[in-house]
């Protein structure tokens, strides 16, 4: 299989700010037509053509799946991170084409579930979005516990609270509101799934808590994208294409890899999927696992690396692409 | 219409034959002398004009015989098809899948016109002409997947995905190879694939578990998996394993050409969109021994296959008693000359 995804030609329809951090994007298809359905919780891969590098981005959908005429994506400003959020934020306009991956769900609603509790912080709202939109139209039960930092940066959140009355409640951490999270969750109807978006505290926060409170592992999901981290530039040699390569400072492996031409699979780039993990055929030095996809002993064990999130320090690092 | 359709039975009096256009096209699953398990997949896309891997959905001169057979099957055993709650979403997706890929591969047999979510279905074969509400259930005459795997050739499991591992949580299975939907349904990956010797020591279904669970939306994949049938049984479930298994007994170098058929499953995979699930068709071709063996390269390389298969996978296969007869029979056809590399006849 090729690398990634099948890919769509579409045109920025609208470029809409929402609030200080937060852009919104509408694509419709190039040309026309429909785009693929898909599943709340899908997220769809960006790519962006900034300048000679060539940055793909995960964001969740967060139109209503059943609308095959346009997508939509909410981009938060990220002023420390890599420059994918500044390009879309700066370089993207209306009318421009641009490609993005067909949908891809890691984020889907268990739908045997009889009642589905959304957990969102900030910019996590967005996949959530998509899946009421389809609960909506199947008849599901959901409730929505949204924690935002103020009013002025609580994206969607009076929108939804008057989409959904009854069923949206907002927290503002500058008012010290906050999710009371053990009462919330003792007093769920039995078959009750739990969902969790957002920064990775408040994630470890609701496992942690459904956990200590017996819920059943499988009752809990979550989604939690990393960004590649930056580090030390170093140097791979890819045993299969017979090539050495160089991973900059603010370049994951993975791009360094697709920048020399070699295909590489890959879904997420975050850390997330597990579909770029990679053999590692020698190494002299220290790797710096980030993803969520090794356990610890596979970590410590030197034999693979995800190379989306990944990096490495030392001599030398050769892998088997 | 394009098709000629057989008027032919697969069962009784077995009156299934494959005319010369079908020999031709059949999907030959050795693409050399010898045969292990493996995770042979490849994308699902068109590829050689003609072949059953031109289209989504391969339609053939069988197609209104083997729909009659399924709503025979179904009759006598109506748990050949079950669905649990949550997957009648899926039902709808493949509903959608199936439509659409067929009104637009196949004009001259099926149409499909949407007026938002009401669609007309025609279905010229098979005389049907149906307007339904897309996603409302009330306006089929059967749940979404009976509705259309009434009317599509080969097998479906529908699984869900959850918890990293898939679930068979619905199907329609007639025409199976000796398992039972009803006996599997809810079991996760692991579970149904428990009775397949050698294949969980190789590590294959770890690396097919995550191959699957990661098929995308738009990227479809297929692989061939094959056994041997005596008589052209579709339905060769183990529930009517006291119908059919006797018939393996009495096969003799006089008949054996006539009887032995080749069963050969084009099994494919698709992730349906609003569902997040995962449908597996597995469409079955049937070939009689002495059709294969027409053509020169297939009899020489079956010959081999069959005769060097090891013990376990043709005990599995439920052929390990007639194996003998079989290579006796088409070692006739062995002259020792080499074959060529890959699955098509020589030109």
């Amino acid at each position: 299989m090729s690398a990634g995804t099948a890919k769509l030609n579409v045109t920025v329809a609208e470029v809409k700010p929402i609030n200080d951090l937060v852009t919104r994007f509408k694509f419709v298809r190039t040309g026309g037509g429909d785009l693929p359905t898909f599943s709340g919780g899908a997220h769809t891969v960006v790519e962006m053509q900034d300048g000679d590098i060539t940055r793909l981005n995960a964001y969740s959908l967060m139109s209503n799946p059943a609308d095959r005429g346009a997508y939509t994506i909410s981009v938060r400003r990220d002023d420390e991170g890599r420059g994918g959020s500044k390009f879309m934020h700066s370089q993207v306009k209306e009318g421009m084409e641009m490609v993005i991956s067909n949908p891809v769900n890691l984020f889907s609603l268990d739908l045997r579930a009889k009642k589905h509790l959304m957990l969102a912080g900030g910019i996590g709202i967005t996949p959530f979005m998509a899946q009421m939109h389809q609960l909506t139209m199947m008849g599901g039960q959901f409730e929505l516990h949204y924690s935002v930092r103020n009013a002025s940066l609580g994206t969607y959140a009076e929108e939804l609270k008057a989409k959904y009355p009854g069923k949206v409640h907002i927290y503002h951490d500058d008012q010290d509101e906050a999710i009371d999270l053990n009462t919330l969750i003792a007093t769920q109807p039995l078959g009750t799934h739990v969902y969790v978006c957002g920064p990775k505290g408040m994630i470890n926060w609701v496992h942690g808590t459904a956990e200590d409170m017996g819920w059943p592992r499988e009752a809990v999901h979550s989604e939690e994208f990393l960004a590649p981290a930056s580090g030390k530039p170093f140097e791979v040699k890819l045993a299969v294409s017979g090539k050495v390569i160089q991973v900059g400072e603010h370049q994951s492996l993975l791009e360094a890899i697709e920048a020399a031409g070699v295909d590489a699979p890959y879904l997420c780039r975050g850390g997330a999927c597990g579909q770029c993990e990679t053999n590692v055929v020698g190494y002299d030095g220290k790797f710096l696992h980030y993803d969520h996809w090794l356990d610890d002993e596979q970590k410590a064990g030197g034999k693979h690396i995800m190379p989306c999130v990944s990096r490495f320090e030392g001599k030398t690092l050769v892998l088997d692409r | 219409m394009t098709i000629q359709f057989n008027d032919e039975t697969f069962y009784g009096d077995f009156t299934f034959k494959n005319s010369d256009w079908a020999i031709k096209r059949f999907p030959f699953p050795f693409h050399e002398d010898s045969y292990m398990y493996s995770v042979n997949m490849e994308p699902h896309k068109s590829y050689r004009p003609g072949s059953v891997f031109e289209r989504t959905f391969d339609v053939d001169e069988h197609y209104v015989a083997e729909m009659k057979d399924r709503a025979r099957v179904l009759a006598n055993d109506p748990l050949r098809c079950q669905s649990l709650p949550h997957m009648t979403l899926a039902g709808w997706d493949l509903v959608e899948l199936i439509m659409e890929a067929k009104a637009a591969e196949y004009p001259d047999l099926f149409e499909l016109h949407k007026d938002g979510n009401r669609w007309r279905w025609v279905n010229k074969p098979l005389g049907i002409d149906d307007t339904f509400t897309f996603l409302d259930e009330s306006t089929l005459p059967y749940g979404p997947m009976e509705y259309i795997t009434r009317q599509t050739q080969g097998d479906f499991a529908v699984l869900d995905q959850r918890d990293d591992n898939l679930w068979m949580d619905a199907g329609m299975v007639t025409t199976q190879a000796d398992w039972s939907l009803d006996f599997d349904i809810g079991m996760n990956f692991f579970e149904w694939h428990a009775p397949v010797p050698k294949a969980n020591e190789m590590g294959i279904f770890v690396r097919a578990l995550k191959f699957l669970l990661n098929i995308q939306q738009g990227q479809p994949a297929r692989r061939l998996n094959w056994t041997m049938t005596v008589n052209p049984l579709l339905d060769t479930s183990p529930e009517n394993y006291h119908k059919w298994g006797t018939m393996k007994q009495g096969l003799t170098m006089e008949n054996i050409g006539e009887k032995q058929h080749l069963r050969v499953e084009l099994q494919t995979f698709f992730r349906l969109p609003r569902s997040n699930a995962l449908v597996f068709p597995i469409r079955c071709y049937l070939i009689r021994f002495e059709d294969l063996v027409t053509v020169p390269k297939w009899a020489r390389r079956l010959h081999r296959v069959i005769r060097d298969l090891p013990e376990e996978l043709a005990t599995y296969k439920g052929f390990i008693d007639n194996r003998p007869l079989m290579v006796e029979y088409l070692s006739q056809f062995d002259d020792g000359s080499p074959t060529s590399d890959g699955i098509w006849a020589d030109d």
